[in-house]
């Protein structure tokens, strides 16, 4: 975490006075960051999804640490890569990767759910012998002891699911 | 440090895969031997009821896993009072045994107790 501090007291420096300002307040957020998991149990669809994105981007900008993603119960659709938004509307399952791509976290889609909900990787679609895959990077999955796992290692243990 | 996870289960077993996908994170714990609290509550106590039929809807009966509490080592079993009576249910005609919170202030004072909480 010192670290990070330190990469951004640099990259304040280096940046425009009004970058530099979101950084040091970005800095002063950071004297007490928190660890958090976030557990999310609805699909892409339902704006509880969204709002679990919104949160997930705020703690990050916040200077907090996500231990872990876990998409659990129909939490697995927000994963599926094969979700096709209008393009009037958003791309949650998109932005979901993007994010967990981009910020290399630790994203993990509850196996038992996903099989039978129909999100499989490579792995499984050829174990199950099914037509194709819609589950890829950086999503994994794993079990239910991943949940329990980041709920271990978390100061908070944030769910989002419902509407 | 340990931290404890109160698992409240509020769906009726045969709404969906609510019920049991509530009871899979608590057994999942009790794998761990994790401290893990189940609180029944809402339409969830419906899944205490003793005399259920899950073949007559063609489903796998939720009780023989309720039953694998005790084997993974759960014994904080709780049901809400309050929700229990509102379905006509008693504690003493339950399928497992459970622990009776009577009022809403013993919801809150156990919901307290625990580090974390997951409502399904």
């Amino acid at each position: 975490m010192a670290k990070r501090q330190q990469k951004a007291r640099i990259a304040g420096f280096l940046l425009s006075s009004a970058w530099e300002f979101f950084i040091i307040a970005g800095v002063s957020l950071n004297e007490h960051p928190m660890k958090f998991a976030i557990a999310l149990f609805s699909a892409a669809h339902a704006p509880s999804s969204r709002r679990a994105l919104l949160f997930a981007r705020a703690a990050l900008a916040g200077g907090h640490e996500i231990v872990r993603l876990f998409f659990y119960q129909d939490g697995v659709y927000s994963a599926s890569a094969n979700v096709v938004a209008p393009q009037d509307e958003q791309d949650i399952a998109a932005q979901w990767r993007e994010f967990v791509s981009e910020n290399q976290l630790d994203g993990v889609v509850c196996i038992a759910a996903a099989l039978r909900r129909g999100i499989l990787n490579e792995e499984e679609a050829q174990r199950y012998q099914r037509a194709s895959a819609n589950l890829t990077a950086p999503w994994e999955l794993s079990g239910l002891g991943q949940l329990h796992d980041a709920a271990q290692s978390a100061d908070r243990l944030i769910c989002f699911g419902g509407p | 440090m340990t931290r404890s996870l109160l698992v409240i289960s509020r769906q009726a077993p045969w709404s969906g895969l609510s019920a049991r996908e509530a009871l899979d994170v608590v057994l999942a714990g009790g794998a761990y031997d994790l401290p893990i609290g189940l609180l029944f509550m809402d339409d969830g106590v419906l899944q205490l009821v003793q005399t259920q039929d899950a073949a007559a809807v063609q489903q796998k009966d939720l009780t023989a896993n309720l039953k694998a509490l005790e084997m993974f080592g759960i014994e904080d079993v709780f049901a809400c009072g309050k929700s229990l009576a509102e379905r006509g249910m008693f504690p003493g005609n339950l399928n497992i045994a459970v622990r009776q919170l009577p009022q809403e202030q013993d919801i809150s004072e156990l919901i307290d107790r625990y580090d974390h909480v997951i409502t399904i």
